[in-house]
């Protein structure tokens, strides 16, 4: 089974396009299925669902969710062994733009707007950088001049993944993604692999569910602004 | 590269139906051929199987050629971008920057090396030709965001022209942006592109030296356009003309005389039944 990590802002149109280039691969004879990682609620397994495609459903709730997709990607990886899928797709949102979920050997997205704004691409971190394809989405309605400048953008970020621009309401683009796809490494279990970016360093009391602000309620790893000409408080 | 587009070739794939398209159309630098057809006839698709330089893999089973042969791939997907450029009615400006901010931004995106006094040059000459199809005139401190729906189009149009650079254009409806657009076609063809405008307008569809023919989905016909239709085209010309004359006149809010068009005129050249 191959396993491909796909993430992106929210909103950014992940759903929409995996949509496609799964009719894309169903097409192909290959069978897929998603994990979708979320943060506080999502409604798109249901559409993942109403098309016939087996899905899963994870929100990080309270936790970090990179902490939440790591500690359940494996498990997700032999629930899709399970239905003997050809292709798991780990679709996640969001995140914090210091951490991507992507794994060395498999393959990895980054799925990026348009309309995000010229400057996105080099506020998006590992995210963007550690991608294999970078998918950029909702083309159809910005000028041509802004396509080309936010490519540009994108290419200067990560000089090496292949830039693909995908439509979610048509599909256009889907061959070449689900080609992509298809032609992707096989993983048969994750124990041992790494993670291509380690995870932001934790843990302070905040992490542990204290909510007071204050000196006295900090601890653990803590780090302050640089505020010229203020002292500041020593952390215990 | 960019320079060495000498043709497009598009070979016919199938319809919906599964018909088979008997086309083998090839373009080259200066053609303007407009796509025509019903509502989900097919002609955005058509355009996009351009765009994605198709290679028999998309529905409707075209190919496209570029130069007589099928692209590399690094063309294809990557350069590809570079090659085509498209305009269509509901694209719009989205980014926080002034006109000339935006042009410099494109400017060094595509990687041309201009000095300060280049790049005037270049932000005045793309303003002027957007000036040129659009009775609002743009400055370049205008922030994208604030231009009317008609300055946006003209300095799309504009900049695909002169800073795109991209040989292939392909439009998906321009007619109702209040945009000269014989002037705006004229840019285009001029810069020796090859242009492909999807349109329900007669005037558009006329002004081209061929039209594709959109049913259900696959091409059914490609017209040459003829002398008869030469003269229609001259007929509607004027026809637009007295309309936009109307228009200019009821902005200025002038009164109107009871007819736009010289009946009599028109009768007496058999234009009209008397």
């Amino acid at each position: 089974m191959k396993l491909i990590t796909v993430a992106g802002p929210p909103s950014s149109g992940k759903t929409s396009m995996l949509l496609r280039v799964i009719d894309w691969l169903k097409e192909q004879g290959l069978k897929a299925g998603v994990v979708k990682f979320d943060c506080v609620a999502s409604k798109d397994d249901e559409r993942y669902r109403a098309k016939g495609v087996p899905v899963l459903l994870g929100l990080a709730g309270n936790l970090c969710p990179d902490h939440y997709f790591v500690t359940n990607i494996e498990a997700c990886a032999r629930w899709g062994q399970s239905l003997e899928l050809d292709i798991l797709i780990s679709e996640s949102a969001g995140l914090c733009n210091r951490c991507s979920p992507f794994i060395r050997h498999a393959l990895a997205v980054c799925v990026i707007d348009n309309l995000s704004g010229a400057n996105t691409p080099t506020k998006m971190g590992p995210l963007l950088k550690q991608a294999d394809i970078v998918a950029i989405t909702k083309g159809d309605i910005v000028s041509q001049a802004e396509r080309e400048v936010f490519q540009y953008q994108v290419r200067k970020v990560n000089t090496r993944a292949e830039i693909l621009h995908i439509n979610g309401l048509t599909g256009q683009g889907k061959e070449r993604l689900g080609a992509l796809l298809a032609q992707a490494e096989d993983i048969d279990n994750l124990d041992g692999r790494k993670l291509r970016f380690s995870m932001p360093a934790a843990v302070c009391s905040y992490c542990l569910g204290e909510t007071r602000i204050g000196h006295d309620y900090q601890m653990g790893n803590v780090k302050s602004i640089a505020i010229p000409d203020v002292p500041r408080p020593e952390v215990s | 590269m960019m320079e060495d587009i000498q043709s497009i070739t598009i070979l016919g794939g199938h319809s919906k139906s599964g018909e088979a398209e008997d086309v083998a159309l090839r373009l080259v630098p200066g053609d303007l051929v407009a796509v025509v057809g019903p509502t989900g006839s097919g002609k955005s698709r058509l355009l996009a199987d351009i765009e994605y330089i198709a290679q028999r893999d998309t529905p409707s089973g075209r190919c496209i050629l570029i130069n007589d042969q099928p692209p590399a791939p690094e063309i294809r997907f990557d350069m590809g971008r570079k090659l085509i450029a498209q305009l269509s009615q509901n694209m719009n400006f989205v980014m926080d920057a002034t006109v000339a901010e935006f042009i410099t931004l494109h400017a060094e995106c595509r990687d041309t090396n201009l000095g300060e006094t280049g790049l005037e040059e270049l932000i005045h000459s793309v303003v002027t030709q957007a000036n040129r199809l659009t009775g609002e005139p743009i400055v370049p401190d205008t922030p994208l965001t604030a231009l009317s729906g008609g300055q946006s189009r003209s300095l799309m149009i504009a900049d695909t022209a002169i800073l795109s650079d991209s040989p292939i254009v392909l439009i998906d409806e321009i007619e109702n942006a209040g945009i000269d657009r014989r002037q705006a076609l004229d840019i285009l063809v001029q810069n020796q592109k090859i242009v492909l405008m999807a349109t329900h307008d007669p005037i558009l569809a006329l002004l081209a030296h061929s039209r594709i023919v959109l049913k259900s989905g696959g091409i059914a016909d490609v017209l040459e356009s003829d002398q008869d239709e030469s003269a229609l085209l001259e007929e509607l010309q004027k026809a637009d003309a007295a309309i936009l004359a109307v228009r200019e006149k009821l902005r200025r809010g002038e009164r109107l005389a009871g007819s736009a068009f010289n009946y009599a005129e028109l009768a007496a050249n058999g234009i009209l039944e008397a």
